[in-house]
């Protein structure tokens, strides 16, 4: 009865499929539509508008920056985190707590909370003065401090999504059995080279999962980005809201929304590769 | 009460023929094992008496009624699990009571059956416990108070014993014969412990590839088993099989000679170790010993007969020593002849 | 005694590689600095949504919270459209948690019980979602979204939101119900349940607690999306589009109290699954 192929699960999956292919599958190819469709006939006028703005090398620029600060550095902090934390006893659950907080919060909120910091009679300028570094309020979130900006960008992202690679990476390090670190040390592995040549290629598949999920999610920052500095430190994802939204032009945001996909599909498809795992090299 | 009749039952998955044609007859009240190792389709049979899986082919009758296409819950029928399968998130009473509320019994008559059954398992004392609370032991007794307690028709048992650790299992497979033996309902016991089967069960189906090689009481069983697969797999140690050369009715084997059976080509002498004894002056059979193992009761002896692997047991006072050549005298009655093509034993003498 | 040292004496005495002293002061000043980088900003959200407009100008500021007054507070939640789209945001949210759950579930059921045809290219549809940004998908939708009359309802964004949760829901209910033996719902059976009896008496009792936290997932992963519920709605806006929209120009303190406002649910549901949220997340992510 129960392993018997029946219409039972196809009736099971038959709603999600029907979602998904609705609001997942037909937006999706809508999109591409969008993009390349401009008057009444195909082209790649919306592509054209997208390169031509000013905004837009700028924005390509600064998503990719974004990212390849961001990602590498989260995972490293994360496996940092991860360590500390497995070798806690007591007060492992507490401290586990505090630190995937930051998950269940928005990009919007976590901006803001920075922004609280980081904005000209905030708490950084407050230390600062204290200490006798700057004389009163200073911005570092305008056009003119660039830099300054994108630091802040980067710290509030840090901030916000590491909890998230920490957890696939707890959750990936708790599969790894304890006998192959005690094993290794046996044979006079020192805890540098365990981590090296037992723990990392072992969770291999968490990180890959983890960087799939950051970087798609990084090339579609946005809301940090708007709290803390507004327009102007332009990304892919603001523009494309500031094309659908305040210029009425669907055309334009599809030719970003697809550019968007296509970076992030290229950048799965690259993590895949590189970073596969054979079956026969799981434990 | 109701007899089992399962006829010509095939069960395929995919291009595997888990089942080949099985057919096999339970009497009202009996007890029957299906014993085999772990993949001869011992518990796909079980689940397909239960209606857990489909059959293929071929038709299961309980009690005069064909359920070949039954529901399992409409087949009158009850089962123990081998992890016991005890709902977590209810108490051992409403688990023993899981059945009889499915039957929407009156609450009175819950309330007794449940204790009757209880009563029977000695688990009175924690029924409204939580399971997570019991060992595994009380579990088990759990599982079969659930089974009994709606007075199935059949019982079905799927290696109810086999994750419990050596001693409690001993423990409690003497109090289930006694508790089934009073209840006596119908029962389908599956087990891969052939001692298991033999202390339990009226009669045994040994099962192998998908088929039952042997169906009998159990002394049948081990002294006269109708394959070598059956000879080999009842028996501790396993019977031994000798290759021997048999001419007009003459197998000689060293100096020993035995009466054989001539109508196969190539034939099998199947001994069991305990059937052979040490002749006191070094004649009979010869048998080569390379180790000698104490085991309280007996002794183990592992070497070769002919040059063929063969254990015997000898007595615990026996002066044996590995490296000696011994005689065996065996009784020509209790040996077995087995065709060496077919493996099936030939008609004894 | 100090309390690290309290925490270090079980430790050194249950397992074999037991750091000395001088380490753990490393390891618990380490965690101490993490834990503080992850609740300071909070804290200071926190000050700056119950200091009030004052407080934001203060200069310089104190780190410690004085005149506190929950009237930015209830000044924020006074101003027009913002009860609303707290309204709205519960709304979709709830919506999300009721969508996710219903189509996900039975998804997540089919998977773990069942081996069909058709069953991986039903995991790839499931992972393939992952691998797109899928908020952006809110684009396209404007237009049909319009014409449907889904447009600027929080039942519209509830939609997107749920092809969010909706993936994540199958994977993680599949293997809550892998995780429940299948011999309970056959001993279920033999004893005289239908299908559904068995699984509403046995399976869903012992799926709920799992199911809960799937369930506040999805209600996170709404509460806190921007960009789509911003694309999909003008006037009935969620409180992430709202506070998106008025970022620009609304003072900062009514800035703080948004933030803190969208803060707090977070941290009570982390807090609520943190159970669940190892385990929910390496099955996420296979």
């Amino acid at each position: 009865m129960p392993a018997r192929p029946s219409w039972i699960p196809y009736a099971l999956i038959a709603p999600s499929v029907v979602f998904l292919a609705a609001l997942f599958l037909v937006p999706l190819v809508q999109t591409i539509w969008l993009s390349v469709s401009a008057g009444d006939g195909l082209s790649l006028e919306n592509y054209r508008r997208m390169a031509g703005d000013l905004n837009f090398a700028l924005a390509v620029k600064n998503t990719f920056l974004l990212t390849l600060v961001v990602v590498p550095l989260q995972v490293v902090l994360a496996l940092g985190m991860a360590t500390m934390v497995t070798k806690l006893d007591k007060g492992r659950d507490l401290v586990l707590w505090v630190l995937t907080i930051p998950l269940g919060i928005s990009d919007l909120a976590a901006g803001l909370a920075w922004l609280a910091l980081l904005q000209n009679t905030g708490y950084l300028n407050s230390a600062l003065y204290a200490l006798g570094l700057i004389q009163g309020p200073t911005g570092w979130l305008s056009q003119e401090t660039p830099v300054a900006l994108f630091f802040a960008i980067v710290l509030a992202e840090l901030w916000r999504a590491t909890a998230i690679v920490l957890v696939i990476l707890i959750a990936g390090l708790q599969l790894i059995p304890k006998e192959f670190a005690e094993a290794a040390e046996i044979f006079g592995a020192k805890p540098w080279t365990r981590f090296t040549r037992i723990t990392l290629p072992l969770l291999k598949p968490s990180l890959q999962s983890a960087l799939i999920l950051r970087t798609v999610l990084a090339f579609e920052v946005f809301a940090v980005v708007y709290a803390l500095g507004g327009r102007n430190f332009p990304v892919l994802a603001g523009e494309a809201y500031v094309w659908q939204n305040d210029n009425q032009n669907y055309g334009v945001a599809a030719a970003y929304a697809v550019l968007i996909m296509a970076i992030s599909l290229a950048a799965t498809a690259v993590y895949l590769r590189v970073l596969r795992t054979r079956p026969e090299q799981l434990p | 009460m109701a007899d089992i009749v399962i006829d010509r039952v095939v069960k395929e998955f995919g291009s595997f023929r888990a089942l080949q044609e099985v057919s096999l007859t339970v009497n009202d009240g009996e007890f029957v094992a299906l014993l085999g190792p772990s993949g001869c389709g011992k518990t796909t049979l079980l689940r397909i008496i239960a209606g857990l899986e489909t059959q293929t082919s071929g038709r299961v009758v309980i009690g005069g009624q064909d359920v070949s296409h039954l529901s399992p819950r409409k087949r009158g029928l009850a089962m123990v699990f081998q992890n016991y399968a005890v709902f977590p998130h209810m108490t051992v009473f409403e688990n023993v009571a899981f059945g009889l509320r499915m039957q929407k019994a009156a609450a009175a008559d819950v309330k007794r059956k449940v204790e009757r059954a209880a009563a029977l398992l000695h688990i009175e004392s924690y029924l409204d416990r939580y399971p997570a609370k019991l060992s595994g032991g009380q579990r088990q007794r759990v599982a079969v108070a659930r089974a009994l307690a709606v007075e199935p028709a059949v019982l079905l048992m799927d290696e109810p014993l086999s994750n419990l650790d050596a001693l409690l299992r001993l423990e409690m497979r003497t109090e289930l014969k006694a508790v089934l033996r009073e209840a006596g309902t119908t029962t389908i016991y599956v087990t891969h412990d052939q001692t298991e089967a033999m202390g339990l069960a009226d009669r045994i189906a040994v099962m192998y590839g998908g088929k039952i090689d042997q169906i009998g009481s159990p002394l049948e069983i081990y002294a006269t088993p109708a394959t070598r697969f059956v000879g080999g797999f009842i028996g501790s140690p396993p019977m031994n099989f000798i290759k021997v050369r048999c001419s007009q009715g003459t197998a000689r084997i060293g100096d020993a000679a035995l009466p054989c059976p001539v109508t196969a080509e190539s034939l099998e002498l199947g001994l069991r170790g305990e059937d052979a004894s040490l002749s006191a002056d070094g004649s009979g059979l010869p048998f080569d010993v390379r180790v000698v193992e104490p085991m309280g009761s007996h002794l183990l002896l592992t070497g070769a007969i002919d040059g063929q692997l063969a254990r015997i047991v000898a007595p615990p006072t026996a002066e044996v020593t590995a490296g000696e050549r011994v005689g065996l005298t065996v009784d020509p009655a209790r040996v077995t002849w087995i065709d060496s093509t077919t493996g099936r034993a030939l008609a004894r003498a | 005694m100090t309390a690290s040292a309290v925490a270090t004496k079980p430790a050194a005495t249950n397992r074999g590689m037991a750091l000395p002293s001088a380490r753990r002061l490393l390891l618990w000043t380490g965690l101490a600095v993490l834990i503080a980088w992850v609740l300071v900003p909070i804290y200071l959200v926190a000050l700056g949504a119950f200091g009030g407009r004052l407080g934001v100008f203060r200069w310089p500021k104190s780190i410690w919270p004085s005149d506190l007054s929950f009237a930015a507070m209830s000044q924020f939640l006074a101003i027009e459209g913002v009860f609303n789209a707290l309204v709205n945001s519960l709304i979709a949210a709830g919506l999300t948690v009721v969508f996710s759950i219903a189509l996900g579930a039975p998804a997540g059921y089919a998977l773990a019980r069942y081996s069909f045809r058709g069953q991986n290219a039903y995991r790839l549809l499931v992972l393939l979602t992952r691998a797109f940004p899928l908020a952006i998908l809110a684009l396209p939708l404007t237009v049909s979204f319009i014409r449907l009359g889904l447009y600027d309802t929080p039942f519209g964004v509830s939609l997107i939101h749920t092809v969010l949760a909706l993936p994540f829901a199958a994977l993680v209910t599949q293997s809550l119900f892998m995780g429940i033996p299948r011999e309970y719902e056959e001993a279920a059976w033999v004893f005289g349940c239908t299908r559904f009896q068995a699984f509403v008496k046995v399976i869903l009792p012992l799926a709920l607690p799992g199911l809960a936290a799937t369930a506040i997932f999805a209600f996170v992963i709404s509460w806190n999306e921007v960009f789509a519920a911003s694309i999909l709605t003008v006037r009935e806006r969620t409180l992430t589009a709202y506070l998106l929209r008025i970022l620009a120009e609304s003072p900062l303190h009514y800035r703080f109290a948004g933030g803190f406002i969208l803060i707090i649910p977070s941290v009570l549901f982390i807090f609520a699954v943190r159970r669940y949220l190892f385990a929910v997340w390496g099955i996420a992510s296979k």
